[in-house]
């Protein structure tokens, strides 16, 4: 290829950008539904929420986490999973695309693949779930007991993008798995919509089993446990050493380069089979 | 980028030897499987000049939109060589789209809720057509498949015919050098196929575009093209004008005569059988190859003929006879 990596990137976000804007647009062209949409989304995400507050009506604390505590988690597994959500939500319907040969229409334009997908039918009707995600997590920082610096709240915000990008490669992961097996899409959506209900508990609450399932196999746990463990001042259930805390980011741009890796071969799978 | 200079006209698409083997597997038992290989292209050869228009025909499953994909670079072959305006489609997928346009019959290219008006936006931005052309083809395309009106209409709303022409409007706005049609007129009303016809010769004759097209209606073909492939079961088995498929198809044409009165099935005239009788009108069949006038002479020599006409075969005759062998 004459074109370089980062030219074809630069290609790939621009189109992701004006496909998004065509349909964001496109959407608000009914603003009344998407509004209504909007908090429906929220509502039905606040639930979730809801829940866990009913259950601390009954108990001081959960798997000794407090209430705040947990709203943290809540928080950024919420907002992490949102991002992803929002930004490469499609992927779970390739199984269908490959199925109705939607597919070879994506192939057919000048466009990554990959970027096609991720920006059809963006719905901002999804920031209901973040902004929701964002409200847990605000109220959260200011009950916890917690001091708060630059260093603090930088790592916050590293673990929510590093969270999102790991959720993200879950969806693409998915995705990238029906070019084999199209009917994939329940086993994705167990590790998506699964692993943020999961994460938005504390992990003493579980099995350690489980926990070094989401840490070494699915490394869920580095979208929030294991830096939160840190700013909570907890200890790993583990027992895995200090620097864990701090590996989302490097946990995340593996997952990224994977995820690549995956999505390539899933697609040269297809159009070797074409089925 | 591959000059244009260096690609040969005459093999503007160029196939050769062209392979597609698909392993199929197959549940035999709980846990074991059996694979078989089924080729669904095997060794077709062709090569198509610029500016040409072509028809495919075929049985389902004959490989025809197998070919077409591997042509558009969707699909990888598995042997042979494939060159479309001098790029190795499968190699070059992201270069060759920007000169090709597909429409498909079956589904639409176009985003389906969104107003045709944006589609052929975000076609624009897509293939970083210039404002100017981006204009000047729409307009094009407007006028000649009627468009306005329907811009404002959302994808999902509009009928087969028209969504089609969107199709269509929208494969032929970054200029393509070939557009690849798949069944372009199933399921189209009389009207609709008409203008689709008519447009698709005046895209031929005034913008010099190669089209291949697969259709099932040989009335397509005979309207719009003066070369036919038929393919089947993954081979060439016919590369020519459409008149000749009737030399190849062994097929027959039919002498109508119309008697005085009622008779017995003409009999002893040389090269021909009758093969109907209703009254007193009758049916001769003869190779469509030999002439007629010997066979009218020895009818008129020895029975009260009346009138007569010849039937040229049905084309679709002597396909289903070729698919048949």
């Amino acid at each position: 290829m004459a074109e370089g990596v980062l030219a074809r990137a630069a290609w790939g976000l621009r189109a992701y950008g004006f496909i998004v804007a065509m349909w964001v647009r496109s959407t608000m062209a009914y603003r009344a539904s998407f509004a209504i949409m909007l908090a429906v989304s929220f509502a039905t995400t606040f639930l979730d929420f809801a829940a866990i507050m009913i259950m601390f009506s009954h108990v001081e604390a959960l798997g000794g986490f407090s209430l705040p505590e947990v709203a943290f988690l809540y928080g950024t597994s919420s907002v992490a999973f949102g991002l992803a959500d929002l930004f490469l939500g499609q992927f779970e319907r390739i199984g269908g695309r490959v199925r109705d040969g939607t597919m070879d229409l994506l192939l057919m334009r000048p466009v990554p693949v990959l970027v096609q997908v991720a920006a059809d039918r963006f719905a901002l009707r999804r920031l209901g779930r973040i902004s929701q995600g964002a409200m847990v997590l605000t109220w959260s920082l200011f009950q916890l007991d917690v001091d708060w610096n630059v260093g603090s709240a930088l790592m916050v915000l590293v673990m929510i993008v590093s969270g999102g990008c790991i959720f993200g490669c879950v969806f693409v992961l998915g995705g990238a798995f029906q070019f084999w097996a199209q009917d994939a899409s329940e086993v994705q959506n167990a590790f998506t919509y699964g692993g943020t209900t999961l994460l938005q508990y504390p992990p003493t609450v579980f099995g350690k089993d489980l926990v070094r399932g989401v840490t070494f196999v699915v490394p869920l746990a580095f979208v929030n446990w294991m830096p939160a463990l840190r700013l909570l001042g907890r200890d790993d259930p583990l027992g895995l050493p200090g620097w864990v805390d701090f590996a989302s980011p490097a946990v995340a741009l593996l997952c990224c380069v994977i995820t690549g890796l995956v999505w390539r071969a899933g697609l040269r799978a297809y159009r070797s089979t074409g089925s | 980028m591959t000059g244009e200079e260096s690609v040969d006209d005459d093999g503007f698409i160029d196939v050769r030897e062209l392979e597609k083997v698909f392993t199929v597997r197959r549940r035999s038992g709980f846990l074991r499987r059996t694979t078989s290989e089924v080729r669904a292209v095997d060794g077709i050869s062709f090569a198509v000049p610029r500016g040409e228009m072509v028809g495919f025909i075929g049985p389902n499953g004959a490989g025809k939109s197998t070919t077409i994909k591997m042509l558009t670079g969707i699909l990888t072959p598995s042997g042979g060589r494939l060159r479309v305006a001098g790029v190795d489609p499968w190699k070059e997928r992201t270069q060759l789209v920007r000169r090709i346009g597909v429409v498909f019959g079956q589904r639409t290219t176009l985003w389906w809720d969104l107003p045709l008006r944006d589609s052929y936006a975000l076609v624009k931005r897509m293939y970083r057509i210039p404002e100017a052309r981006y204009r000047a083809n729409l307009e094009r395309c407007v006028e000649l498949l009627e468009l306005d009106g329907l811009l404002e209409v959302p994808v999902r709303q509009l009928s087969l015919g028209q969504r089609m022409r969107g199709d269509i409007t929208a494969a032929l706005l970054h200029d393509p050098d070939v557009l690849y049609l798949d069944e372009p007129t199933i399921g189209l009303d009389v009207i609709s196929k008409a203008r689709v016809r008519e447009f698709l010769l005046n895209l031929n004759a005034e913008m010099g575009t190669t089209v291949l097209l697969t259709t099932h209606d040989l009335s397509d073909i005979e309207y719009l093209c003066k070369r036919v492939v038929v393919i089947d079961h993954g081979r060439l088995m016919y590369d020519g004008v459409l008149a000749g498929l009737h030399e190849v198809g062994s097929s027959e044409r039919t002498l109508v005569v119309d008697l005085e009165r009622e008779m017995p099935p003409i009999e002893g005239v040389h090269g021909a059988r009758t093969v109907r009788t209703e009254g007193p009108r009758q049916w001769l069949a003869f190779p469509a190859a030999a002439s007629a006038a010997p066979l009218v002479s020895q009818v008129a020599a020895g029975y009260p003929l009346v009138d007569l006409s010849i039937r040229e075969p049905d084309i679709e005759d002597v396909i289903a006879r070729m698919y048949a062998r």
